[in-house]
């Protein structure tokens, strides 16, 4: 509707009252604090009820620096790296897009476009970049086991370092069929795909290798690492193992807590699903600006609303970027 | 828009600044000093309050410079900050009492040993 209509004038807008702005600012921008301030405050919520948790198991909380240690094209362990990256990207292309506001300010339009454009494609490169940390740690590393109770052993070599099954586990010929409901247990609607090892195997592999040890969830608080168990702890622990675990979805996670995994997509996908608007709104105002709607409305007020939209979001991953990866 | 001056030269000392507290705490958080990582202070360690800390003045760069809250009128300004940061702290404290609860009350009967 607006887009058709040419008002040179910012008070005309939907304050009424003669024109006078509340507090100085333009309908559209008090109601985009609004909205920010309600989403700040709900994003607050999750984080704080990831927080809850957290304090909760305070003694047996995954390690993030152990969780996130990928980046692309490279083999080894890299914590950090690659979500400093996508930090980066964000902050930059918040940069361009405070650039593009100012800009509007000069009303140059050619510059808006350029800016909105680069920003577009910070936002895309920063979606893409969680698509892959997603993948990475739904695949998941290592692989682990799960206990009766639900806790999760790993395997760690000598030097403390986590040690994948597949480099030390070998494989019976067992046949296994994945389970369906209809020759077995007919309440249980989806077992998933058969792991690659079978709890037994693990178990005659790891007695087999005396070099390799367990280490438990459990974080030592004195000096903040997981405790490693002796090798006849580590036997009574492996005879209540009941499952084999490769990646974290949302009922299981090699990590440990398989509520890290659950704030983890939760948090970080209601995120990146307010990136994804953000990037639409955006390629909408970007189209706006090419055909010269603000040019004709005589300002870019515009962009600065969806400036403010665009900063909040880079606002908002500033504070999950600590609370994941860095406290 | 009355004003119509160009404030890039400001909006790249903040990105600047920006950056340089991402990269301190990307180092931090690697390398996690034990002389900053295995101390207790206010309840957690110091290296996580600083981390808490330089997390805030990227907040406020973003929030007074890329948001404009600077330019914006105090009343304004004031309305958005003050009652955000009042409940959030407020919702904070009070679910992290809790939270320390839980963990102190659960932990006595985690059983670590089979």
């Amino acid at each position: 509707m607006e887009a058709t209509i040419a008002t040179p004038d910012v008070n005309k807008g939907a304050w009424t009252g003669g024109g006078k702005e509340p507090l100085g600012a333009s309908y559209g921008k008090m109601m985009m604090w609004f909205f920010i301030v309600s989403d700040a405050l709900t994003f607050s919520g999750f984080l704080v009820s990831y927080g809850l948790m957290r304090f909760k198991f305070f003694d047996s909380w995954p390690i993030a620096d152990e969780v996130f240690t990928h980046v692309p094209f490279v083999h080894g362990h890299y914590p950090m790296y690659y979500v400093a990256f996508m930090t980066f990207i964000l902050i930059f292309s918040s940069v361009t897009m405070v650039l593009a506001v100012d800009a509007g300010h000069q009303m140059k339009k050619n510059k808006v476009s350029l800016y909105m454009l680069l920003t577009i494609i910070g936002g895309l490169i920063f979606l893409g970049s969680q698509a892959w940390e997603w993948k990475q740690f739904i695949g998941g590393t290592y692989g682990a086991l799960q206990l009766q109770d639900g806790k999760i052993v790993q395997f760690v070599n000598a030097d403390g370092h986590q040690v994948a099954l597949k480099d030390f586990v070998v494989k019976s010929n067992s046949e296994r069929v994945p389970h369906t409901r209809s020759n077995g247990l007919w309440f249980v609607k989806d077992a998933g795909a058969v792991p690659e090892f079978t709890v037994s195997d693990v178990v005659k592999s790891f007695k087999a290798n005396p070099e390799i040890n367990l280490r438990t969830e459990q974080i030592d608080l004195a000096t903040k690492k997981k405790v490693i168990l002796s090798r006849a702890e580590a036997n009574k622990f492996l005879a209540k193992a009941t499952g084999v675990v490769k990646g974290a979805n949302l009922k299981v996670n090699e990590y440990g807590k398989t509520l890290f995994a659950d704030f983890f997509f939760f948090i970080t996908g209601f995120h990146g699903f307010h990136v994804f608007s953000g990037i639409m709104i955006n390629i909408i105002i970007f189209f706006n600006v090419i055909i010269g709607t603000y040019e004709r409305r005589g300002h870019y007020e515009m962009i600065e609303k969806v400036g403010l939209y665009w900063h909040f979001v880079d606002l908002v991953w500033v504070f999950v970027f600590t609370f994941f990866y860095l406290v | 828009m009355t004003h119509a001056e160009s404030h890039t030269g400001l909006i790249w000392k903040v990105f600047g600044i920006l950056s340089l507290i991402t990269i301190v705490e990307v180092f931090l958080g690697i390398h996690k000093p034990d002389s900053l990582y295995l101390t207790h202070f206010l309840g957690t360690s110091l290296l996580n309050i600083i981390f808490l800390v330089l997390t805030l003045v990227k907040a406020y760069g973003i929030a007074w410079y890329f948001m404009h809250l600077k330019q914006e009128k105090a009343g304004l300004r004031r309305a958005i900050v003050w009652t955000a940061v009042f409940l959030i702290c407020y919702l904070a404290t009070l679910i992290l009492i809790e939270g320390n609860y839980l963990g102190d009350i659960l932990s006595s009967y985690t059983k670590w040993n089979y």
